[in-house]
């Protein structure tokens, strides 16, 4: 194709997202189109992979078995979203294997809040209530993304994700109800979690290289800053409400704007953990890798009695 | 690790009740059609999306090229007498 002939391409397809229409695997698209959606997509898999770690801690250990089997199904609905993903960016012509090694080698990010431990219960409260919080209000919007796939998929995501924020919001309200030791507990997790979970809606306007382009392809539909005034607006009266204290001396209610001042991010410690130097970047990897390693044997496994059984019955055929 | 042993990739389509089609909802990697199915049951109806799967493996399905849309499907464009529309009818005649 001529270079003419690809520019032209290029506008029809810039065309046609303008006009809202989607765009379906097999359609023409730019290279760097599919490049940035194999980027984000995977990068959302792994988080949703990577993301049933610091949960599946407790899982043995919650407190009820309401709570165990909540938790329970939260985690096993993070292994479904990171498989509907996943198949939807191998829509894009790159292998399940291919996207497995680029998270195994670290070529791939995942959401850098992973990398924080959960050392109590009240964390799964405030994971669930602050992480998929604002996870959420980063999904919604892309349910209108401009790929069909993605677009699908996160429609699926964000159906099951309510219960996730509603189960940990209920966790933090149930021990903020609680005794001393336990409020304590739900604040401790609050103090720890608030911070990160700002981060999570990614570095500022100013700072984000994706955005413009992202903006564009309607991969992206509010920048970052927008997302993360909505997360505090939206998330300050559910903790006024159960009497936790967000942890920032900074933070008013401004009447002009009708919406929360903040206190500045630690911009230097989301680069550290997104580097690979946050408290847990080792230890996630160590056990995502170790979990592929370990079961390759199963999964010859099912293989060869796949084809055991398909043998036996091409012979019974005959 | 060679490709002969990873898993294939299958599509699943999900009937949601008795009454209306089987629809796609997506794919998912397994080493048979049973294990297909099972995966299926467990990745796409945990809330009872459904009352009914079908399984293909991928490599199974032949599609239509975008590409080829122009020769495809063109040419029912120009044919709006096969819709009830392009038919005069006189006022009086409510329901046809």
């Amino acid at each position: 194709m001529s270079e003419e002939q690809i520019k032209n391409l290029e506008t029809q397809f810039e065309a046609r997202i303008a006009r809202d229409e989607k765009i379906e695997p097999k359609d023409w698209m730019p290279e760097k189109y599919r490049k940035t959606h194999i980027r984000q997509m995977s990068q959302h898999a792994h988080s949703e992979i990577v993301g049933m770690l610091p949960e599946g801690n407790w899982i043995t250990r919650a407190p009820s078995l309401r709570r165990k089997v909540a938790l329970l199904a939260k985690v096993q609905d993070e292994a479904g979203h990171g498989l509907y993903l996943y198949s939807a960016c191998e829509t894009l012509g790159v292998s399940r294997e291919e996207l497995y090694e680029q998270l195994h080698s670290g070529k791939a990010k995942y959401s850098s809040i992973f990398n924080y431990p959960t050392v109590t219960w009240a964390d799964m409260g405030a994971v669930g209530w602050l992480v998929d919080g604002a996870a959420i209000i980063n999904q919604v919007p892309l349910c209108n993304t401009s790929y069909g796939p993605y677009a699908r998929a996160m429609v699926r995501v964000c159906k099951e994700e309510s219960f996730h924020q509603r189960q940990g919001y209920e966790i933090m309200i149930k021990l903020a109800n609680g005794t001393p030791e336990q409020k304590e507990l739900a604040q401790d997790a609050l103090n720890r979690w608030w911070w990160p979970s700002l981060m999570m809606l990614g570095p500022t306007d100013a700072e984000s290289i994706h955005t413009e382009q992202s903006m564009k392809w309607k991969l992206k539909r509010k920048s970052n800053d927008d997302l993360r005034q909505q997360f505090i607006d939206q998330t300050v009266p559910q903790a006024e409400l159960i009497g936790l204290t967000i942890p920032d001396p900074d933070l008013k209610w401004n009447e002009e704007r009708q919406s929360y001042d903040f206190g500045e991010i630690n911009w230097d410690e989301f680069w550290q953990v997104v580097k690979g130097h946050g408290p847990c970047n080792k230890e996630r990897m160590k056990a995502r890798v170790g979990a592929w390693e370990e079961g390759e044997w199963v999964r010859d496994a099912a293989m060869a009695y796949a084809e055991k059984k398909r043998n036996r019955k091409e012979k019974l055929a005959i | 690790m060679s490709d002969k042993k990873n898993w294939p990739l299958w599509e699943v389509f999900v009937r949601s009740k008795n009454g209306l089609e089987h629809r796609h909802c997506g794919s998912l990697h397994a080493a048979d059609e049973e294990m297909a199915l099972e995966n299926a049951r467990d990745v796409y109806t945990r809330r009872s999306e459904g009352v009914s799967i079908w399984v293909v493996e991928s490599k199974n399905i032949t599609a239509s090229n975008p590409e080829n849309n122009g020769e495809m499907f063109e040419p029912a464009h120009d044919k709006v007498y096969r819709h009830p529309t392009f038919y005069d009818l006189p006022d009086e005649v409510k329901h046809m």
